[in-house]
């Protein structure tokens, strides 16, 4: 749909409107969550907002995003988020 | 419709005002701040009904009227020199989120080598950011640029931001008489500005967001065809406003006595009104000659000085000089003429510096162009020490 005659870089807001930019990633933060205490420092300090809060406190990494700043590991305060490079052998 | 006389800068602050801006945001700087200062006084008279941002620098300046165009306002800026490079990385911006803005640029020196007279070397180094370029060469041009501008930007076929270039002092701080038509009258030529999308809280977009080389081409492609479209619009334009108001300063080019001319000479500015009287002399004494003064620097009318080309030799004055290459205005003619004229250009450099150019100093370059036409440009009066 052609909404205006005007060619410039304008998107609607939307989940991945940008693309999945989780394709960046070269580490990747993994919750250990027998560890964590749903705190939610992860939650709040996240730059791409990639952290989903779920009803019970409880957070997930949504992946199609994360471009793995380490930004979550770094501020968890009882280190509950493993950085590990993408593609290593276990 | 009223006589107005004033200098360039109080005439530009007149046509701004009547044109209706939502917002002018301006920092002041030699020669230009008379032009704000103009604007400023309006506000305080109530004339002026738009919001005035006084900003901290010329690129806020620019920043300021680049959100306030993209919330839907229509707005008006005016700078020089010094003030116009801070703004560069902003002139990008507002012509590749395709703005209306307008802006009067005051032509003065770059320096170092603190000079603040005219030479045009400003703006020529903006030719490159999608800005369509006005050279105005009296005040009533001026004053008809300005409105004009506005509807120009804002046609749906163009949508890019436009500059009004006029030389420091000679334009910018002399009187000359200019009509002035009335605001219901202006009101008539100028609707309000309808943006075609604008920043709206009830209806959120994302601006300026990353995309890849499939999307940037389209829009770089789309601002191209915008300033190709602004070739056959600003010529529809200037006859409305004759129709309207009388006054009328040619189209991309305003061509004076070049139907019959076996030279014709190509200049911008002020000079290309002194160069009225050189050719005025010139052709007292038995010379073929007329002028063709560049109005429109972007989009560069190629395709009528293609066609001036193929009936006469040209002469090119630039008052600025691409360093490393030769004059700007040199180089497009003979980009225009490239593979399809034998047209010879001589190219003089002149002016720089605030340098005055006179008419004797215009016929000058013209006897010596005629006598021996020279593919290559010259530094005209310039003497060593």
């Amino acid at each position: 749909m052609k909404k205006y005659q005007v060619v410039t870089g304008i998107s609607d807001p939307a989940e991945g409107a940008m693309g999945k930019r989780g394709i960046w990633r070269v580490y990747k933060p993994t919750i250990d969550y027998e560890k964590c205490v749903k705190c939610l420092r992860c939650w709040t300090f996240c730059p791409e907002g990639a952290i989903k809060r779920n009803k019970d406190g409880s957070v997930e990494i949504n992946y199609d995003y994360c471009k793995g700043c380490g930004v979550c590991a770094n501020e968890c305060k009882i280190k509950a988020i493993i950085m590990e490079r993408e593609g290593k052998k276990k | 419709m009223t006589i107005m006389i004033d200098t360039g800068n109080y005439i530009a602050a007149k046509a701004a005002v009547l044109a209706r801006p939502q917002v002018v945001a301006a920092y002041p700087i030699t020669p230009q701040t008379t032009l704000v200062e103009g604007i400023a006084n309006y506000k305080g008279t109530g004339e002026f009904k738009g919001e005035y941002i006084c900003v901290e620098s010329e690129h806020s300046a620019m920043t300021a009227c680049i959100g306030a165009s993209e919330a839907g306002s229509r707005t008006f800026t005016g700078t020089s020199s010094h003030g116009l490079l801070l703004m560069h990385e902003m002139l990008h911006w507002a012509a590749l989120a395709r703005l209306p803005i307008v802006m009067c640029n005051i032509n003065r020196v770059v320096g170092p080598g603190w000079n603040i007279w005219a030479d045009e070397n400003d703006s020529i180094a903006q030719r490159d950011t999608g800005w369509i370029q006005f050279y105005c060469s009296s005040n009533q041009e001026i004053f008809d640029t300005v409105i004009q501008s506005f509807k120009i930007a804002e046609n749906k076929s163009i949508g890019l931001p436009v500059m009004i270039n006029y030389n420091a002092f000679i334009l910018s701080h002399t009187s000359m008489p200019v009509s002035v038509p009335d605001q219901a009258e202006i009101d008539g030529f100028l609707p309000p500005y309808e943006p075609q999308w604008k920043l709206d809280v009830d209806n959120p977009v994302t601006h300026g967001n990353i995309i890849g080389a499939q999307y940037y081409e389209k829009i770089r492609r789309a601002q191209y065809e915008a300033q190709e479209n602004a070739k056959s619009l600003i010529p529809k334009i200037t006859k409305q406003w004759k129709d309207m108001f009388g006054t009328y300063h040619g189209d991309l080019l305003e061509l004076y006595h070049c139907e019959d001319a076996e030279h014709i000479l190509i200049c911008m500015g002020a000079i290309g009104a002194e160069s009225k009287v050189a050719i005025d002399n010139l052709r007292e004494n038995g010379i073929s000659i007329g002028l063709a003064r560049l109005r429109c620097f972007r989009p560069f009318p190629q395709e009528v000085i293609l066609k001036l080309s193929k009936q006469a030799d040209l002469i090119v004055i630039d008052r600025n000089i691409s360093v490393g290459s030769s004059g700007a205005v040199y180089q497009e003619v003979k980009g225009a003429l490239y593979g399809k004229s034998d047209a010879k250009v001589t190219g003089f450099i002149a002016g720089l510096g605030g340098k005055d150019v006179v008419f004797t100093d215009i016929e000058n370059m013209c006897k010596k162009a005629i006598k021996k036409p020279e593919p290559n440009q010259t530094w005209y009066g310039f003497k060593e020490d």
